[in-house]
Order: structure tokens, then C-alpha cells, then sequence
């Protein structure tokens, strides 16, 4: 609630920023500029670059804030958990009805730091003075009348910390923290854990650098960084090409041929909706959790795509083209050869871009149930040790891989159907 | 020399809902060689489909055409087709687009670029020889199209509204350009076109055709094909008898364009 609160207002502080320093610079005079209609022109509407630069960064500044980064100034960091040394003093009362106030210094020790319990007197009166430590973000029960000359077991009770009344199952906020009472009668010790998220549900970006730097030299689960992300890659790249491979031809006949088309339009029209996800199962069953199950998912998710991409791209060549290039004596090879084909080209770029996006995914998530290797399984297996910081690095590189094959098959198509939409 | 017989042509299909359309009605014809005919009429008169019962992309239901006294059983290369637009290969260059019939018939590369290249000059687009067809004006698509109709050597030359698409000035060009092609190559031509003033300047022979069922209504014999050929066509439009000539066209066309609506009307009533 808190971050997107801050968020929405960063968002609407660097639009106005970015407005009154635009109002400063000068302006572009494109054609564009000189629209008076933009709300409503979608040409008009191009991404503001600032905007998107500014929107990475605040990315990483709300993550480096609740997570007390380094690499954000200590000035800008949600308020962490309390450190240190912290007091409280409770009253105990004994049946007869006697009381006295002891002292408990508690040690709130940041994680992996040092968890001595601090040195206390036992100070006067028959109750004494206590020491605990707690690490940060933990919580601790405290006896306090274990060293008492009266305690629980001469059935004296605590009846208030820092004068405030306090009984089984109630609570009393202290300066640093939060007691709780037990039903029998024991003070639970809650630091307060400010704003900042524990490294354990969330670490700080540079945590993840870290860890990418160290499993990119060391490796992970017997493995290098490489070998796991080149093991998703392949398995995608091999999945899909046997897709493309059956699935283009197929679409080609279901496209040139009624009976191929009649055939195969119920299995192809069937398949479609069905998710690859809900395959895994059913393939496991089948052919296992090795390599050859992960292939025959991946090409089964590449192949209705890449057959309904063929398709489309021989219904979609004008029929002029065809009478076209009968009337210039091609023979039916030669029209699917200079014809068809190249018209379909774009079309079937497209069925590729969207085949891979859906093979990566469908990657990930069967190395998620079972493998040796790969991105899944290695999020996967460090989910299960909670470190966050590899599960982290993980879905950050699948997303820039993702990202980055689609950019690759987006530049191919350019450069291979340079005439897309312009028929 | 090989003359083109159309001779008593029907066509008749089935709709989905069970009634039937007559499309033509017992079309003959007969061109010479090197004759140039445009045809003209209402809107679903048929001639497209008489265009392309020529062309072999449709079988008629009674009669046949004869190409040289052979029957035409399917598209040929020996019928070249000009479409209205978009019938251009847009992953070949300029070059090859022309080249294409002779590639087909894996012509010699000498010979081939020889062809291309004449037939680039022909049209005027020389410079634009190695440009891609989505590059070029919709006018330069069109010359681009006709060049790569004649390096494939047709006999007959099958033009389905080829200038339609064009702004006037440039349609008025490429008339001039047709016409021009048409003297030169001596080819026989059939132009399909919906604008009387260019089947009248663009035609020997002038048929107009009338709808339900598609049929010949009536055929002229015109000079203005022959005079343009020397002439400017704008001299040609001033010429007392062209005006004549498309006035009459004209109400007939219109007349069958109300007997149309009335029908309509009387339907829907």
C-alpha cells in the first residue's frame, strides 16, 4: 500500500519534472510536434523516453529502499529494523501481593551478526535484571523470572512493563518494539522490523549481482550459470524447430488442400485453445521427465502456432498474385516455390515470434516440475532453500532472454521480409 | 495468325441459398489479331467473369473458348493477365517481376536481362530496374505490370481495369502508353474497364454488356483506338463524335442502372 502510494508518486513527480524541464529545453519540430490532436491519435502518442528511463530507475530505487541497499543513499532507505541495544522495565507481583521492577536489556543483533546477550547487574529487590538477544526481524520469548527470587513457580506474576498493565494474551508497545504476554504468563520480545523487507522474501539488488556473479564463475546444482540457461536455450531452439519443422508443411497442405484441410482442422482447431502447461502431465506420463519429454511439450507448443502461422500466410496471399503468376506459365511448384512462399514469409514470422515466446515460457515452466538443468529448475531448487536472491536472478534472465529473442526474431524479420505489409 | 473465339458462352451457378445467378448468357464472340476490344457495363454484367472465362481461371457451364482453334482448358501463358493492382510480386525487385515468365521457362540469364531490360526502357522505368514494387508510384506499379505481361510473349493480352486505381492525370499517361504498347506489339487485347471515355479512346470495338443475365448488348466499331495512336488524346476527346458516342453510352447505361433499381424496388416491395 505504502510503496504504491510512493510509487504513484514518483510516477506523477518525474511527469511534472520532466514537463517543467521539457518547458526549458527546446523543442522538436517534426511533424508530429505540430499535432494539436493527440489525445485520441495514436500516431501522436510516441513513448516518452525520459519516462521510460526514469521508470527502470524507479524500479530500482523503490527496490533498494525497502531493501537498505548500498547503492541507494542511506537518506532515500525505508526505515530499517531496529539494531541495538534496547530497555524495558517490568513489575512483577508476587501472591502476596509484593512487587518490585527489574530491568531487561535486550541485544537486537542484525543477521549473522554477533548474538551475545549483553552484560547486565542483577540490580536490587527480589526481582532482577534481565538480558536477551534477538536477531533482527526474529522474535524471542524471555523468562524474565527465571532469575527472580520470586518467580513463576512461587507464583508471582509479570503485571506490567514500563508501567503499563500487561496480562496473558495482551500486549504493551515499548520503544523499539512490541511485548506480548503468553498465556502462561511469559514476555514475547518483538523488535520492531521497520519498513524494509528481510533479505530472506526479498535481498537487495546488489545481492543479486552478486549472486549472478558468483554462480556465473561457480555454477549452481553442479552446474555453471551457462550450462543452465544454454540447456533452456537449446531445448527451445530443438522444440521449436521440429515444430516449425512439421507444423509450416502442414499448414502449407491445410492451406493448398481441401482433404488436407477437412483432415487435420478439428485435431489443429482442438489443440490450439489447449495450454502446452496442461500438457506436462500428460507427457510426463508418457515419455518422462528427461530431454525427450521436454522436446516433444516444446514442439507440441510450437506446432499448432506454426501450422495456423502457414496457414493463414497461403489464405492470405491475394488471389490476383495466383492468376497472376498462372498467366505467366508457372507450373504449381513454381507457385508455391515464388508465390506462396515468399507471400506467407511474414506471416510466418510472426507464428515464430509468438511460438518461441510461448516455448520459452512453456520451458520454464517443465524444468519448474522436473530437471537437471536449466533456468526453471534452478529457480526451482533454490525456491526450496529460500534463496531468494538465486530465484530473483533467475526471472530477471529469463525475462531478458525472452526479451532478447524476441528483439533477434523482430531484426531477422526485418531484414529477411524487408516487403511486410506492403503488398 | 491465331484469332480468339468465344463462342456461345454460358455461365450459370448455384448460391447458397438454393436460387441460382445466370452470370453470362450465350456470349459469342471474335477477335482477329492484333484487334483491340473494351468492354464495358453495369456493374454485375459479367464481364469480369467473361474476362476470366478467357483467362481459364473459370470454367464455363455451356460453350467454350478457343485460342488459334484450341480449346482453353485453364490459365496459359499464352493469355497474359493485367490486374487492377496488387498483382505485383512485392519480394521481387523491379527486375525480376518483369523477368518472371521467362525465369519459369528457365530461360538463359543473357537473354532474359536482354527482354527485361527492352521492356524497362518500353515502359520508362529503367532507373527503377533493381527498386522493390512497394518503392514505386501506383502509376510506375502499373507500367511495371505491363512489362511483365510482354516479355512473357502472350497472344492475347487480358486487362481487368488496369488504370482504375489511378489518379486522372496519371491514368491519362498510361492510356496513352497502352495504346502506344498495343500498336507497337500488335498483340490482341481485351480491356475490361468501368470509365466510357477510356473504353471508347482504348477500343476498335466497343461491347457494351447488360446484367441478369450477363449478355452482349451492343458492339461499335470506333476510330478514336487508331486516331490516339498519332494524336494527342486530348484531341481525340474534342472530336464531335466522341462526344456523340459517350452521351449514348452513357443513357445506356444508365437506362439499364434504373432498370436495375426499379427491379430492386419492385422486390423489396
Amino acid at each position: 500500500m505504502v510503496i504504491a502510494l510512493i510509487y504513484i508518486a514518483l510516477f506523477t513527480g518525474a511527469f511534472l519534472a520532466v514537463r517543467a524541464v521539457g518547458r526549458l529545453r527546446d523543442h522538436v519540430s517534426d511533424f508530429t510536434s505540430l499535432k494539436t490532436v493527440t489525445f485520441g491519435d495514436e500516431s501522436a502518442v510516441r513513448p516518452n523516453r525520459a519516462a521510460s528511463i526514469i521508470s527502470v530507475l524507479t524500479i530500482f530505487l523503490i527496490w533498494g529502499a525497502f531493501t537498505g541497499s548500498k547503492w541507494v543513499p542511506t537518506i532515500l532507505h525505508a526505515p530499517g529494523p531496529f539494531i541495538g541495544l534496547t530497555e524495558f522495565t517490568y513489575t512483577a507481583r508476587t501472591p502476596d501481593g509484593q512487587t518490585d521492577d527489574a530491568t531487561v536489556t535486550v541485544n537486537v543483533f542484525p543477521l549473522g551478526g554477533d548474538a551475545a546477550d549483553p552484560v547486565v547487574e542483577p540490580g536490587e529487590g527480589w526481582a532482577r535484571n534481565d538480558a536477551a538477544s534477538i536477531g533482527a526481524w526474529r522474535s524471542g520469548l524471555i523468562r524474565v523470572d527465571a532469575n527472580d527470587a520470586f518467580g513463576r513457580d512461587e507464583g508471582a506474576v509479570v503485571v506490567a512493563v514500563n508501567g503499563k498493565a500487561i496480562e496473558p494474551g495482551g500486549e504493551v508497545f515499548v520503544d523499539d518494539g512490541r511485548l506480548g504476554m503468553s498465556p502462561r504468563g511469559t514476555l514475547n520480545f518483538v523488535p520492531a522490523k521497520g519498513w524494509q523487507m528481510e533479505p530472506i522474501w526479498l535481498p537487495a539488488p546488489e545481492a543479486v549481482v552478486a549472486r549472478l556473479v558468483e554462480i556465473s564463475t561457480s555454477g549452481y546444482q553442479n552446474s555453471t550459470l551457462w550450462e543452465h540457461l544454454g540447456w533452456s536455450l537449446a531445448r527451445v531452439l530443438l522444440g521449436f524447430a521440429c515444430g516449425a519443422l512439421v507444423g509450416i508443411p502442414l499448414g502449407y497442405a491445410m492451406g493448398l488442400s481441401d482433404w488436407f484441410r477437412g483432415w487435420f482442422d478439428p485435431i489443429v482447431e482442438f489443440m490450439r485453445p489447449v495450454p502446452p502447461l496442461a500438457l506436462i502431465p500428460l507427457v510426463i506420463i508418457w515419455a518422462g521427465i528427461g530431454e525427450a519429454g521436454k522436446i516433444i511439450l516444446l514442439f507440441l507448443a510450437a506446432l499448432w502456432i506454426m501450422t495456423i502461422a502457414a496457414r493463414s500466410g497461403v489464405s492470405g496471399v491475394r488471389i490476383s498474385k495466383v492468376h497472376a503468376a498462372y498467366s505467366l506459365g508457372a507450373s504449381k511448384w513454381q507457385i508455391l516455390r515464388h508465390v506462396i512462399v515468399p507471400n506467407s514469409l511474414p506471416d510466418i514470422f510472426t507464428g515464430a515470434r509468438v511460438a518461441m515466446g510461448v516455448c520459452w515460457g512453456t520451458v520454464v515452466a517443465a524444468e519448474l516440475v522436473a530437471a537437471e538443468k536449466g533456468a526453471g529448475m534452478m529457480i526451482m531448487v533454490a525456491s526450496k532453500f529460500q534463496l531468494t536472491d538465486i530465484v530473483l536472478m533467475g526471472i530477471i534472465l529469463i525475462g531478458v532472454i525472452g526479451y532478447g529473442i524476441d528483439i533477434l526474431m523482430r531484426m531477422a524479420e526485418n531484414r529477411l521480409v524487408p516487403w511486410k505489409g506492403k503488398g | 495468325m491465331s484469332s480468339l473465339q468465344i463462342d456461345d458462352i454460358s455461365m450459370r451457378f448455384d448460391l447458397p441459398n438454393g436460387t441460382s445467378v445466370q452470370a453470362l448468357k450465350n456470349v459469342s464472340l471474335e477477335l482477329k489479331q492484333g484487334e483491340l476490344l473494351s468492354v464495358l457495363g453495369p456493374s454485375g454484367c459479367g464481364k469480369t467473369t467473361l474476362l476470366n472465362i478467357v483467362a481459364g481461371f473459370l470454367a464455363p457451364t455451356q460453350g467454350r473458348v478457343l485460342l488459334g482453334g484450341k480449346t482453353v482448358k485453364g490459365p496459359g501463358p499464352e493469355r497474359g493477365m493485367v490486374f487492377q493492382q496488387g498483382a505485383l510480386f512485392e519480394w521481387m525487385s523491379v527486375r525480376e517481376n518483369v523477368g518472371f515468365g521467362p525465369s519459369m521457362k528457365a530461360m538463359a540469364k543473357a537473354e532474359k536481362a536482354q527482354i527485361v531490360d527492352h521492356l524497362l526502357d518500353v515502359v520508362g522505368l529503367r532507373d527503377f530496374k533493381e527498386k522493390a514494387v512497394y518503392e514505386l508510384s501506383g502509376g510506375m506499379q502499373q507500367r511495371v505490370a505491363l512489362a511483365r505481361c510482354l516479355a512473357n510473349e502472350p497472344e492475347v493480352i487480358l486487362m481487368d481495369e488496369p488504370l482504375g486505381a489511378l489518379d486522372a492525370l496519371t491514368r491519362e499517361k498510361m492510356q496513352g502508353l497502352v495504346l502506344k504498347l498495343w500498336k507497337e506489339t500488335g498483340k490482341t487485347v481485351i480491356l475490361i474497364t468501368h470509365s466510357v471515355e477510356e473504353a471508347l479512346l482504348l477500343g476498335e470495338r466497343l461491347l457494351v454488356m447488360a446484367p441478369r443475365p450477363g449478355r452482349i448488348h451492343k458492339e461499335y466499331q470506333l476510330p478514336f483506338a487508331e486516331m490516339g495512336v498519332n494524336a494527342d488524346l486530348r484531341t481525340v476527346k474534342k472530336h464531335p463524335e466522341f462526344g456523340e458516342k459517350r452521351e449514348e453510352i452513357l443513357s445506356m447505361i444508365w437506362e439499364m442502372e434504373e432498370e436495375i433499381m426499379g427491379r430492386t424496388e419492385t422486390t423489396d416491395a
